[in-house]
């Protein structure tokens, strides 16, 4: 899943649809993480980064991704697969 | 290179700047931005009170003119009596409901020497929102369906069809949103007042609002189109603030319109967004908008460009703009002295 390629991220979690005019405002785990996917990280290095800095176990961590994965489609924030 | 449209004298309507407001202070605004301050901008109004009048920095001077309903002779006698004091250059008209007359007697103003960059009087029809549904049908643009009421009887019929909410909109300006029969019935009333029939029912269309502000060539291009999505709606359902967006379908929309037309001069397609990314056309104003400074701001001058086609020059259609560019609109406590007014109110002119 990729963050659809004209979605403007700021490093303060601010992000903007500039198809849409729909803008939404993160938390700073959210920032991190959309920095992650633009700069183009695979699902992979993302969650072994958050492994690596967090306290967080690697179960929980895929319930989340899965969880931050919904609201970003909600959002229509993410490609749409072919 | 010396600035060739700097001195060029403007007649602008449209100067109330108010709640409602007319596009006229933000097309001045455009294009003072390009063309310099030294462009001479006078101001035609039809009420004693339209801010612009006063606002001194931007227009060097208003005359009033007759209402639309007094006819092209009025309107031309006047302009020629206005000419004769400014030598006009060029003349853009803001308002719907005056275009027909000015479109009328665009030859004669040519002859004068005034120049205009108008639609022709079929082109103001097709898009009327009398004949938009057919417009909609017959060229293959999503429209909301609709229903002409000449008597509040008529009224019935349209909530068999529409059920609430409904649309209830004038002929020329004005539109509410009703949910009950009382409140159908009050707005029938009010806006065959102020506008006459038919009053248009019109299905509601439930989504996201967006307009795009358009300038055609009239050979069937658009030089420039440019989206925004309101971020905040007044109660009379005016942009309070918007922000531009970029969407593909959106500026394919503006040039189906532009090639189906031929459409020439600026115009604004009100549109929703439905949940199925359907773009139904809820109006088409056959002008620029009160928000068309935005298009200024994010990259495309629309009026500047009428300006320069307006004077017999090519224009290249604009390739892009900045998506993001907010506007938030403000209001502002104008002070002017009360011998402005009388002098505007008794003799016309300030």
């Amino acid at each position: 899943m990729k963050i659809k390629s004209n979605i403007a991220t700021s490093e303060n979690g601010f992000i903007f649809n500039p198809a849409t005019g729909d803008s939404f405002s993160g938390n700073a785990i959210a920032a991190t993480l959309l920095l992650a996917m633009k700069s183009g990280k695979t699902e992979q290095e993302i969650k072994q980064d958050i492994l690596d800095r967090y306290d967080v176990k690697a179960d929980q961590l895929n319930r989340d991704w899965e969880d931050w994965m919904l609201q970003l489609k909600e959002a229509n924030l993410l490609e749409i697969d072919a | 290179m010396a600035n060739r449209y700097a001195n060029l004298c403007i007649a602008i309507t449209g100067l109330n700047a108010n709640d409602n407001p007319g596009p006229g202070m933000a097309v001045i605004r455009s294009l003072k931005e390009s063309f310099g301050d030294s462009l001479r901008i006078i101001g035609l109004s039809y009420e004693s009170l339209e801010p612009g009048i006063y606002m001194r920095d931007q227009v060097n001077k208003t005359y009033q003119v007759p209402y639309p309903t007094e006819g092209t002779t009025a309107l031309l006698d006047r302009l020629a009596y206005i000419h004769q004091q400014e030598n006009l250059d060029l003349l853009i008209p803001n308002f719907d409901s005056e275009l027909f007359n000015f479109i009328k007697i665009a030859p004669q103003l040519q002859v004068m020497g005034i120049t205009t960059f108008l639609p022709g009087h079929q082109q103001l029809s097709l898009r009327d929102k009398v004949h938009l549904k057919e417009f909609g049908e017959k060229n293959g643009f999503y429209v909301p369906a609709d229903q002409k009421l000449y008597h509040a009887d008529d009224l019935r019929k349209a909530v068999d069809e529409f059920n609430f909410p409904m649309m209830i909109k004038g002929k020329f300006y004005d539109a509410h949103i009703v949910y009950t029969m009382d409140q159908a019935l009050k707005a029938f009333h009010q806006l065959n007042a102020s506008w006459g029939i038919p009053v248009i029912a019109q299905q509601y269309i439930k989504g996201t609002e967006i307009n795009i502000a358009a300038l055609g060539d009239g050979r069937g291009n658009n030089i420039s189109v440019v989206a925004m999505r309101k971020l905040y709606i007044t109660e009379k359902g005016k942009a309070w603030a918007g922000v531009t967006i970029k969407d593909d379908k959106l500026i394919e929309l503006a040039n189906k319109f532009a090639i189906t037309t031929a459409w020439k001069g600026g115009y604004e397609m009100e549109i929703m967004s439905n949940d199925k990314g359907h773009l139904y056309i809820l109006e088409i104003n056959p002008r620029f908008p009160a928000w068309i400074y935005l298009t200024t701001a994010a990259g495309q001058n629309q009026p500047a460009a009428l300006v320069k086609m307006a004077l017999g020059n090519d224009v290249a259609p604009f390739e892009d703009y900045q998506a993001g560019k907010l506007f938030v609109r403000y209001s502002w406590d104008h002070i002017a002295d009360i011998t402005d007014f009388q002098q505007i109110s008794v003799f016309g002119e300030l």
